[in-house]
């Protein structure tokens, strides 16, 4: 069995490596012939529109769109996560997205690099302790559709003096739908394997 | 850096922000990519509509400040927001090497990456900017491992070899990633004992040298700049170590910007692939016309300290 990181641009390395620490055999992706008898695929973080022109120029695009509508298992993390969503704001009009889990995203939607910022989340399923979360330039879920299993929220934010916003309190931050995950932080930025560990158990058909 | 264990964690709601982790994790997630020099918001759209994973707002490319001579100094804000308005991507700018005010006017700017740029004219001959106390990230340019792991050692979260920047010549550029690059692979072989060595030789902290040679690998990302001109260039430099481009006058001095950007974009994620380089290098026209780099009457590389 062997899950495919698209390899276009972003951290794929990381996702390789959670991958391999997991037991897993892992294959980049950055052709339509990559995408053969693949148990399940990751979007990497990246920049979403620079992975949205590349998957059409590698002509992966509609190769991958089908395998998704088939119901290939894939975990979206970040800029992953907004090619997956519905409906996105803030994006670009000719940004391409598969549209696979039915969630409304504002891309940096947290502000700016400098609002990026590191937090502990509990997340359904996950036993012991909590997950702790890196966001860059994040994404912000402004919907979810009732058929969407909502994993996580973003805590509300513990400062309470001075001028720190609280974007984002109580906002879902892992969600699920079916055999789509995603989150809009990097769980492969960190040593902790757990949220990697819960997707390699959905392209075992686990729930 | 210093993370406590997982163990000790519990979802309490404290959001730090402006920590090691994020600042070069922006790094990680433009690897594979290709940051482009762009002096306004038509080439900043030009540039995202290319593929760019970001953009480097500055008031001239470094083949115009070296024509023009004169004193490079951080762009106008007004030209930098007219930048960050126009784009989704993130936006850089630079700062002169040493000079913190204008590094943090560029905080002020909310701008996502500071360059500390010896593309500018310098501001302090002695001493780079103290990067740990800034919520915004900052890249810094090396000529060699030791520059590397100094800048490191002061907060930057991301490097670039910096190559010759406005000359359109790759030379410089491979010289220096070999340098960096060579060093860290003879580092995984030295004994603990040498490491010392090492450190001293590249008046460098021992702790970095350390965790090279546990890692292989810098303790941040490298990328590449100064010199990259084709689609041939960026699979070059790619294919010998670098993790993303830098272009600056590349494009916007070439016959076809678009065309070339577009190109160098795809040649940088498909780095190995020479079909596709070969594809994508066809009828691109006039590439910016380069210079030898023993014609040149400032070297900018020797900046920085």
């Amino acid at each position: 069995m062997t899950i495919g990181v698209l390899a276009l641009q972003g951290d794929v390395r990381e996702h390789m490596a959670a991958l391999a620490d997991l037991g897993e055999v892992g294959r980049l992706v950055s052709g339509p012939a990559d995408l053969v008898a693949l148990a399940g695929i990751i979007l990497p973080g990246g920049e979403s529109t620079t992975l949205s022109m590349l998957l059409e120029s590698s002509g992966l695009l509609d190769p991958l769109a089908a395998a998704l509508t088939d119901g290939l298992p894939v975990f979206g993390t970040c800029a992953g996560m907004i090619l997956l969503a519905e409906t996105v704001l803030d994006g670009r009009p000719d940004q391409r997205r598969f549209g696979v889990i039915d969630i409304t995203l504002r891309r940096n939607g947290y502000g700016r690099q400098v609002a990026s910022f590191e937090c502990d989340l509990n997340v359904a399923g996950i036993e012991g302790p909590s997950v702790h979360a890196v966001f860059i330039r994040a994404p912000v879920v402004e919907a979810v559709s009732p058929d969407i299993e909502v994993l996580a929220t973003l805590p509300d934010h513990a400062y309470t003096g001075g001028d720190v916003r609280n974007v984002g309190g109580g906002r879902p931050v892992v969600c699920r739908q079916g055999p789509v995950l995603v989150t809009a932080f990097h769980p492969e930025l960190t040593e902790d394997r757990r949220l990697h560990q819960l997707f390699v158990g959905m392209t075992k058909g686990e729930r | 850096m210093g993370d406590s264990p997982i163990e000790s964690r519990s979802a309490t709601g404290n959001r730090p922000t402006g920590t090691f982790t994020v600042k070069r994790g922006l790094a990680d997630m433009l690897r594979g990519g290709v940051v482009m020099d762009v002096v306004d918001a038509e080439q900043a759209k030009l540039a995202e509509d290319s593929g760019a994973v970001a953009v480097m707002a500055l008031e001239r490319v470094p083949a115009d400040i070296r024509r023009d001579g004169g004193v490079a100094r951080m762009s106008d804000p007004a030209m930098i927001e007219g930048i960050k308005a126009a784009v989704t991507v993130p936006v850089m700018a630079k700062a002169r090497i040493g000079h913190f005010a204008e590094a943090q006017v560029l905080a002020a700017l909310g701008v996502d990456y500071v360059d500390e740029s010896e593309v500018l004219t310098p501001a302090d001959e002695a001493h780079h900017i103290d990067k740990w106390g800034y919520d915004v990230p900052f890249v810094c340019g090396a000529t060699n491992l030791g520059e590397a792991l100094r800048r490191i050692s002061e907060g930057a979260a991301l490097i670039r070899s910096k190559g010759e920047a406005g000359t359109g010549n790759i030379v410089e550029a491979v010289r220096h990633l070999r340098a960096i690059l060579g060093d860290i692979r003879r580092i995984t072989q030295a004994d603990s004992a040498e490491l010392y060595g090492w450190a001293k030789q590249l008046a460098a902290p021992i702790g970095l040298v350390q965790e090279i040679a546990g890692s292989g690998r810098l303790p941040v990302p490298l990328f590449c700049a100064g010199g990259i001109a084709t689609p041939a260039d960026a699979s070059l430099v790619m294919q010998l170590g670098a993790e993303a481009v830098f272009v600056g006058s590349g494009i916007f001095k070439s016959s076809d910007p678009e065309r070339r950007a577009r190109a160098i974009v795809e040649a940088t994620a498909h780095y190995a692939d020479a079909h596709l380089v070969a594809k994508v290098s066809t009828g691109l026209g006039d590439a910016m016309a380069g210079q030898e780099i023993d014609t040149l009457d400032v070297r900018l590389a020797a900046r920085g300290w």
